[in-house]
């Protein structure tokens, strides 16, 4: 089976507010705001996990969601903020500097 | 997207996170400008690792969007690192620089860091007239050089066009230099007193006459009939609200580590390097208390139908003795906004000290209408 593994770019200001996450893209300057499901995503994008085990091992974890709805709802999400280089995806790990973020 | 910020900037007020911070890293200048409230001595500026530092707690605050002003930034030798710990530690940055010292490779840098939007200073589209106000002969050629290298890396540039005595004619030249370098523009009327309590620069302030004809013009306000509309009347809703952002989510940091309110509300509050920022943000009586107001506890503005829309600076008011009363230069705007006195005017008049100004003695309450738009910063 193929594997998604996803990273944040460092091209990006975020910040946690509350339980939600505002993100800017340094790129094209488009606003995001993440909520509480999508910033446990967010948090756990390190380029090493893939997203399946993710939304297994965190979101189905912290979140009263079905797996299958809890994937279907973060491809989305990921596929959302790949299109604007927020998140980075790939099939294979992706390496990031020592905070997390891919330079 | 605006609405969403907005949204975000509402829930940080709830919350009490310092969203939006403003740091001067330095007074010192290049310019010297006539309308300039500062003091360009060196009186000990943060150092490198002081103001990385405050950078930390910031971010651990909660804080999103940085603004770095001056002074002039570019004196700092270290800006630019400044700015890459800034976005090392995801900040959304704004610079605010006359742009003198920028070139092509400072501007490539500040591309590369992913610096969010840059302000610069530009007070006329005539070489004579903005270099009259800087005193520095050559400074527009500088910065309009500048804003071509910014807008050649893709930045985001806006123009900022403060508007005074020297300039007031000049607006729409600005306006129409900005449109043709392809960047942002943003007029504003406010000129404020020296940090020392002088306030000599106030006559430099556009006249009411001249204000009147902004507000009037389409091309600088949008639409000027809904931007002169009389004043809905006040609610519940506008008594119960916050004057402004300044103390509930948003702060400045002088170069020195002084804490205030706003850059325009000089009540100091503390020290970074006497406390913890997050100590003095939330603990400090002068942000304590500068929180408490409700628009219903200002002493004239309560009172006034110009309530709920007026652009009351409560750091002007500070400035001119008391931070729960009015501003006189918001009164003025108000004022040559809609043709109808504030309550302050009419106070001011009665008392025989309405400093020349001709208005009638009575105030209209106009019943709900849609609130005026503001296209001009104030």
């Amino acid at each position: 089976m193929t594997q998604t593994y996803i990273a944040r770019s460092a091209r990006i200001a975020a910040r946690q507010l509350g339980d939600e996450m505002m993100i800017m893209s340094a790129v094209d300057s488009k606003f995001f705001t993440l909520n509480p499901v999508a910033v446990t995503v967010w948090l756990a994008a390190d380029g090493k996990t893939p997203l399946h085990e993710i939304v297994t091992g965190r979101v189905c974890q912290e979140f009263e969601v079905s797996p299958e709805e809890a994937l279907r709802d973060a491809e989305a999400f990921v596929s959302d903020l790949s299109e604007h280089g927020i998140l980075l995806v790939s099939d294979q790990p992706i390496a990031t500097n020592a905070a997390g973020y891919v330079e | 997207m605006g609405q969403l910020i907005g949204e975000m900037s509402q829930k940080a007020i709830g919350y009490g996170v310092p969203i939006n911070v403003h740091v001067d890293v330095t007074y010192r200048c290049n310019e010297r400008c006539v309308h300039c409230y500062l003091d360009h001595d060196d009186h000990g500026e943060m150092t490198t690792d002081e103001i990385k530092h405050l950078l930390d707690e910031l971010a651990a605050a909660g804080t999103f969007f940085l603004t770095f002003s001056g002074g002039e930034v570019f004196l700092r030798k270290d800006f630019l690192e400044l700015v890459a710990y800034a976005r090392k530690l995801l900040f959304n940055v704004k610079v605010k620089t006359n742009a003198v010292l920028i070139k092509e490779k400072q501007a490539q840098q500040l591309r590369e860091l992913g610096v969010e939007q840059i302000n610069i200073s530009v007070y006329s589209h005539r070489a004579e007239v903005h270099d009259a106000i800087t005193l520095v002969k050559g400074s527009w050629e500088r910065t309009v050089r500048a804003i071509k290298f910014l807008k050649e890396q893709g930045l985001k540039v806006t123009i900022a066009n403060v508007l005074m005595t020297h300039n007031a004619d000049d607006y729409l030249g600005a306006k129409k230099l900005a449109e043709e370098l392809g960047v942002g523009y943003q007029l504003d009327p406010t000129i404020t007193p020296k940090m020392d309590g002088d306030r000599s620069l106030l006559a430099l302030r556009a006249s009411g006459d001249q204000l009147h004809k902004i507000f009037r013009d389409d091309e600088v306000v949008g639409n000027s009939v809904e931007f002169c509309a009389p004043p809905p009347a006040p609610d519940d809703d506008v008594l119960d609200g916050i004057p402004c952002s300044a103390g509930h989510s948003a702060c400045y940091v002088s170069p020195y580590g002084d804490v205030y309110p706003c850059v325009q509300f000089p009540l100091p509050s503390g020290n970074v390097r006497q406390q913890r920022f997050l100590d003095i943000w939330q603990h400090s009586d002068q942000l304590n208390e500068v929180r408490s107001i409700r628009a219903r506890d200002l002493t004239v503005c309560s009172g006034c139908s110009h309530v709920g829309t007026c652009t009351r600076c409560p750091g002007l008011a500070y400035m001119e003795g008391n931070m729960r009363g009015p501003s006189v230069a918001d009164c003025e705007k108000s004022y040559q906004r809609t043709a109808i006195p504030s309550a302050n005017m009419l106070r001011l008049q009665s008392l025989g000290v309405s400093g020349g100004l001709s208005v009638p003695l009575v105030q209209i309450r106009i019943p709900s209408m849609p609130a005026a738009q503001s296209g001009v910063s104030a």
